[in-house]
Parts: structure tokens; sequence; C-alpha cells
């Protein structure tokens, strides 16, 4: 890895947890609003379907993890299991693509 | 205080052991006063370094019951426990014989991290003038103090886990020549820190900056580095 790329992995990684920190609290805060209201399925499907404030903040979320978590986990396998050089991008690459895929297709689920 | 005291001391090489020496217990004494005393007074085979014998050169750092010391100015008071001492080599690096370790590595680093100075001037030039008060200057009052014991190299977890990463000393020696506006390889230099093995793989543990036994703070000039190299990045300098 380039010391350009190494670089900015860092500051993305650094990016994305300082968004995620704020998020993840918005996402507590929403699940624990949703489930001591009382909301149904129904119901929170009612405030999400279409809602585009929703859409971007899930969106902008799935982002930051997909972003933050294979940059963490690729230091770890380095660390911890001796996994370098061009493998284990590729394979940090397709657990990002994994990630932002089934984020995608759960923040849809609940927009459509 | 209690008359004697028990000293495991590693002997022999990687596969080594080790072995109880029972030397007398004293009123201010130091680590390193117990080990010259077993090499002296009980086995004359043991290999250990020192030179200076008051914190200034860096030779005699060893692992005391556990954590890396300069053994020189460590009192046995303050590290002792149940009367017991245990001393082995430091961690993170070959071990040669006894208490000695092949500093190679350590050193090596420093030079792949581009830790020596490159002048812009010649000895026909006149003298810089650095302001001591400058922001540059300031920044790096303590990290130069540096005696390159490796305490922190061998208390570093990133360097037990990726034998590869630079190390604390290394970066914080580059961190110091970053700063300084005589040298004229910043660009190479911070090319050389950067990379997967450089600044960007500390993970501010702090261990360095903790057990330096001249209290600077390895994981500031990391974060210098980092600063820099982000900086370099975004202008496409990197």
């Amino acid at each position: 890895m380039t010391p350009r790329t190494a670089a900015r992995l860092w500051a993305l990684q650094r990016l994305s947890a300082a968004y995620l920190a704020i998020a993840v609290l918005v996402h507590l805060a929403t699940i624990i609003y949703a489930i001591h209201g009382g909301l149904s399925s129904a119901e929170i499907l009612g405030r999400t379907q279409g809602n585009l404030a929703w859409l971007l903040f899930y969106a902008s979320f799935v982002v930051a993890v997909a972003l933050h978590m294979p940059i963490g986990l690729r230091n770890v396998l380095s660390e911890h299991l001796g996994w370098r050089g061009r493998s284990l991008d590729l394979a940090m690459l397709a657990v990002a693509l994994v990630v932002l895929g089934l984020g995608a297709q759960a923040v849809l689920g609940v927009f459509l | 205080m209690s008359q004697t005291l028990q000293v495991d001391v590693w002997r022999g090489g990687a596969d080594g052991h080790y072995q109880t020496f029972e030397v007398p217990h004293r009123e201010h004494q130091t680590v390193l006063d117990v080990v010259t005393y077993i090499q002296r007074e009980l086995d004359p085979s043991l290999s250990y370094r020192y030179a200076c014998r008051v914190g200034m050169c860096g030779s005699c750092a060893m692992s005391v019951n556990g954590k890396a010391r300069w053994t020189c100015r460590t009192h046995v008071k303050r590290v002792v426990e149940h009367g017991r001492l245990r001393l082995a080599p430091l961690d993170n690096l070959p071990r040669i014989k006894d208490l000695a370790t092949d500093m190679a590595p350590f050193f090596d680093k420093i030079g792949q991290a581009r830790g020596t100075f490159v002048p812009t001037r010649t000895r026909h030039d006149p003298f810089a003038a650095i302001a001591p008060d400058s922001p540059a200057r300031a920044s790096i009052d303590e990290a130069i103090e540096c005696i390159g014991c490796g305490v922190c190299y061998a208390s570093c977890d990133t360097v037990a886990w990726n034998p590869d990463y630079l190390g604390p000393a290394a970066l914080n020696r580059a961190w110091t020549l970053m700063q300084d506006s005589r040298d004229a390889a910043h660009a190479e230099r911070l090319l050389a820190v950067a990379g997967d093995a450089g600044c960007h793989a500390c993970h501010t543990h702090m261990s360095c900056t903790e057990r330096c036994p001249k209290q600077l703070s390895p994981t500031a000039s990391i974060a210098g580095l980092k600063r820099l190299a982000l900086g370099a990045a975004l202008k496409g300098e990197l």
C-alpha cells in the first residue's frame, strides 16, 4: 500500500468514526423510542416509507460503516493473523461491498 | 527491608531459562547495581550492557518484573515485589545471551524512518538561526531528548504484532527532523514513515509514553507525523 493510500484510509477511518459516534446515538435513541412507544411494524414503516430524511440518515450510516469497519478489520487481521498484501486488500474490499449491499437492502426495505 | 533479594535472571538466548541468585539488599540500590553484583560476585559469565550509569547512554534497558526500564536509574525499592526481581532482556528484540538483546532491528528502523539529518547548508555557510521559541522548534523540545534506550520499542504492542512497524523511537526521531528547518529530506522522510508499517499503524495505546524513562511522548510525535502525512496526502504531495 502506498503512503498516500495509508494516509487516506487512516483519515477515512477517523472521519467515519466521528460521524458514527453521533449516528449510533441517534440510531439507538430511535430504537428505544420505537420500542418504548410501542410502535407496530406498520406504524414504523408508515414513518420511514418515502421519508427522505430517514433515507439520507441511514444511507450515510451504512456508507460510514462500510468504510470504517473493513479498514479496522484489515488492521486486526494483519496484526493478529499476519495476513498482509493484495489478497487482504481485496478481501477487505469484498467485505466493504457486502456490508454496503446488505445495508442498502435494509435501508431501501424500510424506505420503498 | 529484607536483607536479601531473590533475583531471577534470564540465562541463554531465545531458548533460555531463569536462574535465581541471592543478592544483598542495600539502601539506594539500583537494578543495575544488582546485575553488576551478580556478574562480579556470583557469576562472571553473565552478559548484560551498560555504559554511563547515569541515564544518558540508553544501553542498560531490560525487562524488570515484566516492564521495560532503564536499570541504572531504577531503584530496587520502587520495583521489588515480595523481595523478588525478575530480569529479562528487552521484549520485541532478538535475544543474544542473558540480558543482552540484538539492538540492530531497533537502530535499523531509525535508518528506515530516515532518521539521519540531511543538511541544507555546508560548513562554508553561516550558522542557521533558529528561534528557540518558534513553533516548530518548541514542538520538539522534548522529543529531541530521546536517548535511544529501546524501552518504548520493547513496550509497544504494535511492534509485537507487526514486526515491520517502525516503532515509537524511529518515528519520534523522524518527527524531530520533520520539524527541523535545516533538514533537506522532509519529503523523502514523510514517504518513509507514512506507509503501512509507519505512523498510521500506531494504535495510540501509549505504552511508549507511559514507559519512556525520559518521560517523552512518542505518541505525540507519531500524531504529529499523522497530521503531516494527512496534510501532504490532501495536497497530493505524498
